[in-house]
């Protein structure tokens, strides 16, 4: 049955399912420091620094005690949103995270916005005309979505629509490079093309996910038994729609993640203040701490996206076993 | 107004594709109204198919129909849209052979039954939702509130099928039609189930047509018996006609071919050979090839449909002629 009680229950047993996940990718985030080669301090120390001031710094930073210990005072840090300094720009890592994670988030909403509808529809599209022409136009449509690098196409649509038209800028998220999001259109403007581009590639895969699924509920017996009780093919669809749910959903679930951490090309590309772009920047500048916070918080977004998945699934779907 | 529920003339079905199949050729066949007939044959001999052209759930773009299909005044063939939806489980039902694919696995049971009470009588949620456990109760499915809320996996196969005709008969259908409902269950609860169908047989007075593949059931359910072999019905009469004097060579094979009265460790009579493949239409006896009665004529033409009796009939030259042993 389900009843609110079952999927509240089934939720906090999930829940505690993750804390080990959780421990584990803080784990191997902390211990990403210790594992990268050179030392985090001779970027920031100048060169002829003595070794009475390298310890200095050394201790400074806590770097001089046990690992675990170390570990522990991380997690205790991280508790209390305090996540340390970038290394680069001196700037708190947590101000520096959260703003541009909020950015991406915005970037991969709208993306998720654009894309599945449009999948869905595609892919319900060609399922339900299963070997027809439009069902061959729309699998290769979506091939070729999936298929074409994504960058390529941000270049493409760049030189279209800002170089040769001059409809829509090319660069950042706002209106001279400003930082913050505003839902203005001079700002809206900015997020078309970086979020059409990055919704390409899940256009595709929902949609062939969609065709799939459609294609084989509507061949299954119980379709057939649902025309024989006198319903319409807008009832039947409903039926096939709510059968498919459940599996549509996780795949849109696992591309919004995706679709969050996956983006340092496009964020790259149009010059995005996103994770992606903050990623890539910490990795060329080896601004450790910086790195840790974004893949740590890049990393709990997807455990967290797994957890609405799996206990959005077992609400839609009572075959889930909810135990 | 004649006091035929259901009248099919000369029924032609046919499967186009990479491969066509003659599935059902001439088929004609009359069913009274509260009239119970099962529809007997080996698979691929197109009970299930006839069941389907009963309801058009055949898909159309492959299928090539003939002939005329009447229900009480109404020509079936060319109906459409709302009228054909609300003949379709308003007028005419169907339990399938299993019922768990033929349930929604994702809608409660109480759900499903309301829904077609919804779209056919036109009632609110509330009443659609009594109706359906009222059914329930109907096919003696035991805590009945508490089932109208379970899914079908969460029930047995033998409450399953109880559900399916729970389903099928809210509506007070004039013709049921069963396509093998028992065979996909256990032996105990076949016969609960075959007793059930008799049961609401007589409560709701309906028409029904039974197909299946076991004499032994149609035996159980029926008043009348159609032999059906390669897309035609090659005998029929009332079920004691049949089972007692059984006029084709098919038909008294079928009959040894049976379990009952055979002592142990001789070996069952079974119909030597297979029944054709129906890529193109029978123009001579399509059992002749297997007949231990056939005559040079037989593969000539088609044979003649001899009748013995009032609605008794025989499709075949040699009819009532003893097969020796």
């Amino acid at each position: 049955m389900a009843g609110c009680d079952d999927v509240l229950s089934y939720f906090l047993r999930r829940l505690i399912l993750v804390l080990p996940v959780a421990f584990g990718v803080s784990v191997v985030c902390f211990m990403l420091v210790q594992i990268a080669p050179g030392d985090p301090l001779t970027a920031i120390m100048p060169v002829d620094a003595t070794a009475e001031q390298q310890a200095a710094m050394r201790a400074a930073y806590g770097l001089d005690k046990p690992l675990p210990v170390q570990y522990l005072i991380w997690i205790a840090n991280l508790l209390q949103g305090e996540m340390g300094r970038s290394i680069a720009s001196g700037r708190p890592v947590a101000g520096e995270v959260f703003g541009a994670v909020s950015n991406s988030l915005l970037l991969a909403g709208a993306a998720a916005v654009i894309a599945f509808p449009i999948g869905t529809f595609l892919g319900f599209l060609a399922g339900y005309f299963r070997d027809t022409i439009l069902d061959r136009f729309i699998t290769a449509l979506s091939i070729t979505g999936v298929s074409v690098p994504n960058y390529w196409l941000g270049i493409v649509l760049v030189i279209i629509f800002s170089v040769n038209l001059g409809w829509l800028p090319s660069m950042g998220a706002g209106p001279g490079g400003s930082q913050d999001w505003h839902w203005d259109w001079a700002h809206i403007r900015h997020l078309v093309l970086p979020a059409v581009t990055l919704a390409v590639v899940p256009i595709g895969i929902v949609a062939r996910t969609v065709r799939a699924l459609a294609g084989d509920i509507l061949s299954m017996d119980f379709v057939q038994a649902l025309y024989a009780k006198g319903l319409s093919r807008g009832d039947v669809l409903r039926h096939v729609a709510r059968n498919a749910a459940a599996t549509a959903l996780s795949v849109m679930g696992l591309q919004l993640g995706y679709l969050l951490g996956g983006s340092i090309l496009i964020e790259t590309v149009f010059n995005w203040p996103g994770s992606g772009f903050l990623l890539s920047n910490a990795i060329f500048q080896r601004d450790l701490p910086l790195l840790q916070g974004t893949i740590l918080i890049l990393a709990m977004f997807f455990v967290g996206m797994n957890l609405i998945v799996d206990v959005a699934q077992a609400a839609i779907d009572p075959r889930i076993k909810r135990t | 107004m004649s006091d035929n529920l259901l009248e099919i003339r000369n029924l032609d079905v046919r499967f186009k594709g990479a491969r066509n199949v003659h599935a059902i050729n001439d088929l004609s066949l009359e069913l009274k109204h509260g009239e119970t007939l099962a529809l007997l044959g080996e698979s691929g001999s197109g009970k299930s198919v006839t069941l389907k052209t009963l309801l058009r759930l055949l898909p159309e773009k492959r299928t090539d129909l003939g002939g005329s299909i009447d229900f009480d005044g109404t020509d079936i063939m060319t109906l459409s849209g709302k009228r054909l939806r609300s003949y379709r489980g308003g007028d005419v039902s169907m339990v399938f052979q299993d019922p768990g694919l033929a349930l929604d696995p994702v809608y409660t049971i109480g759900q499903q039954i309301a829904e077609t009470v919804m779209r056919h009588k036109g009632v609110s949620r509330e009443d659609a939702l009594d109706v359906a456990l009222d059914m329930l109760h109907r096919v003696r499915i035991p805590s009945a509130e508490r089932r109208m809320k379970n899914y079908p996996h969460e029930l047995s196969g033998g409450m399953r099928q109880r559900v399916m005709i729970a389903l099928a008969l809210a509506c007070r259908p004039r013709l049921l039609l069963a396509d093998e409902p028992t065979t996909a269950l256990d032996a105990t609860v076949q016969i609960q189930i075959l007793l059930l169908l008799r049961e609401l047989q007589k409560e709701f007075g309906m028409g029904v047509i039974f197909v299946t593949h076991d004499i032994g059931v149609a035996v159980e359910i029926s008043e009348r018996i159609a032999v059906m072999y390669a897309g035609q019905i090659i005998e029929e009469g009332t079920t004691r006609e049949v089972i007692r004097n059984p006029q084709h060579p098919y038909t008294q094979g079928l009959l040894a071919a049976n379990l009952h009265d055979v002592a142990r460790g001789t070996r069952l009579d079974a119909i030597p050979g297979s029944p054709p493949a129906l890529e193109t239409r029978p123009d001579a006896c399509p059992f002749a090839p297997r007949c231990p009665l056939m005559v040079d004529a037989c593969r000539q033409a088609l044979p003649p449909v001899q009748r013995p009796g009032p609605r008794r009939r025989v499709a075949c030259l040699r009819a009532g002629e003893a097969i020796p042993a």
